[in-house]
């Protein structure tokens, strides 16, 4: 246990390091969620100054980019690492080093969740300086929705290593453009009710559509949805399940195929 | 005698290639080996699959007495490897990269064992500089270090020379004497440079196309073919395939 944990630490390590030596990347990790929210706040604040329904629950709409982008940003922090030691050809020494596919894992996740936290830590308190919303204001239901979007994002991620492992790097385009299949089902800025029926059931088969909807009964009828919370659990402890296994099971198949040694651009 | 490296009629069949034919040799503890071959000959696949990278389709390996296709991750700690076909990150210093690599092999006082090896290998002068900045030499050194980090008792390496000037190779092999004579390590190389083989090892498994077909010491090598040194002796071998593959033709 201690010697698992000492290699999962040593990755986390690996990747502060490579974080210390390079600042455009920790810019990339703030900037598009800052982008995305200075965009939508703006375009909120527009429409509370219409006198539109979104005057009822202002800070709607940043609140939904920033929790999107918890989604976004998990999954890219389970790739990119994942991705950067590929880039590397690193693969072959950390596989032959006592380092178990699983605290690999671990690692991505833990990677992950620093990076999600900089992001959009970052993003959250420029929408405090710039627009006066702070989504801390969600209290106790943002840790919720916060926990159930990055075990969603962290499923997606290590299914898309898993296709990348399978595949190569081709198929690293995955990685920024999976996400987006998921965003219409998961009604970040409108209700699931908005979807055709034949979606809603697909959609409230995705624990984002839950967390959403969760969002906005907080937001706007001012009550915590705990129907909502517990079905994202439910769905996300089987999306994680899938998603370790399916990579535990491209791990076996790289090692099968002679992957491992292979890999690169 | 006791076998560090015990390897038995071991295959790997990719769709239609025998990539590894039911090889079996073993590697007594203390003693260096070198897998010898043309291109596509195995070496690299065998390396692959004593290291666990690679699932052989049959067959059996053990290292250290360790079942290594079923527990690899219980001798793990007592391996280690190097390749010039294996990178390390280019934007971590040789500092950063060789602490990463302390803490994945669980070394007790780290810092201490990073100074040693930084000594060992001449690295003080790169020690802040990032990998990716550095000389193939250079770089051959930082890998050699990983792969000594953990004092490892089976050392398995892929052309551990390639692309090296003849000093830089002479100081490779050099450092590698010291350490097995120091620490009685077991060594088994893939390589294509005969004079390194004649000069670490002491014994050569030659290998063609997935198959054992010669195996000896260097000496009883060059007696059994009547050559001066072990280069005319792989040409005997690859022609003598080339003579095999012209025989089927007609």
């Amino acid at each position: 246990m201690i010697g698992a944990s000492r290699r999962v630490l040593a990755l986390i390590v690996r990747y502060l390091y490579l974080m210390q030596s390079s600042w455009p990347r920790l810019l990339e990790l703030a900037y598009w969620p800052t982008v995305q929210m200075i965009l939508w706040g703006l375009i909120s604040k527009f429409l509370v100054g219409q006198g539109n329904w979104l005057a009822e629950a202002s800070g709607l709409l940043i609140a939904a980019v920033l929790l999107w982008d918890v989604l976004f940003r998990a999954q890219l922090g389970v790739a990119l690492p994942f991705f950067e030691e590929m880039y590397s050809r690193n693969l072959g020494n950390l596989f032959v080093s006592p380092l178990r596919p699983i605290e690999l894992i671990l690692a991505l996740l833990v990677i992950s969740m620093l990076r999600t936290l900089i992001g959009v830590g970052a993003a959250a308190g420029l929408a405090i300086l710039l627009y006066e919303y702070s989504i801390f204001d969600l209290g106790l239901p943002l840790l919720a929705f916060f926990v159930n979007l990055i075990v969603m994002g962290w499923s997606i991620g290590l299914m898309v290593v898993a296709m990348v492992l399978r595949w190569g790097l081709g198929a690293e385009g995955l990685a920024w453009a999976i996400i987006f299949a998921f965003a219409p089902l998961s009604g970040i800025y409108y209700p699931i009710s908005t979807l055709p029926d034949w979606l809603q059931g697909i959609a409230l088969s995705l624990p984002s559509a839950h967390v959403f909807e969760g969002m906005r009964a907080t937001m706007q009828e001012h009550h915590f949805s705990a129907d909502h919370f517990w079905a994202a659990v439910g769905l996300n402890v089987t999306y994680l399940g899938l998603g370790v296994g399916v990579l535990l099971l491209g791990f076996h198949i790289a090692r099968k195929r002679g992957l491992l040694l292979q890999m690169g651009e | 005698m006791e076998h560090a490296i015990i390897v038995r009629e071991l295959r790997k069949r990719y769709k239609h290639v025998n990539a590894v034919d039911g090889i079996s040799f073993n590697v007594p503890s203390g003693g260096t080996c070198a897998l010898l071959g043309g291109n596509g000959a195995g070496k690299t696949t065998t390396l692959s699959i004593l290291l666990g990278l690679l699932l052989p389709t049959s067959g059996e390996v053990r290292i250290l007495g360790t079942d290594v296709i079923r527990h690899r991750h219980a001798v793990l700690p007592s391996m280690n490897f190097t390749s010039p076909y294996v990178d390390l990150p280019h934007r971590l210093t040789v500092a950063q990269n060789l602490d990463v690599y302390a803490r994945l092999y669980g070394i007790r006082r780290r810092r201490e064992r990073l100074r040693e090896v930084a000594r060992t290998f001449d690295l003080d002068e790169i020690w802040q500089r990032k990998y990716g900045s550095l000389s193939a030499g250079q770089k051959t050194r930082v890998s050699l270090a990983k792969s000594l980090i953990n004092e490892p008792r089976v050392l398995l390496m892929d052309e551990p020379t390639a692309s090296l000037d003849p000093a830089s190779a002479d100081r490779v092999r050099g450092w590698l004497s010291d350490y097995q004579r120091r620490t009685g390590a077991t060594v088994l190389l893939a390589s294509h440079n005969m004079f390194e083989v004649e000069r670490l090892c002491d014994d050569v498994v030659m290998l063609r196309t997935g198959r054992i077909v010669d195996r000896g010491t260097p000496a009883s090598l060059l007696q059994r073919y009547g050559r001066s040194n072990l280069e005319e002796v792989f040409i005997d071998i690859a022609r003598g395939d080339e003579r095999q593959a012209e025989g089927a033709a007609r």
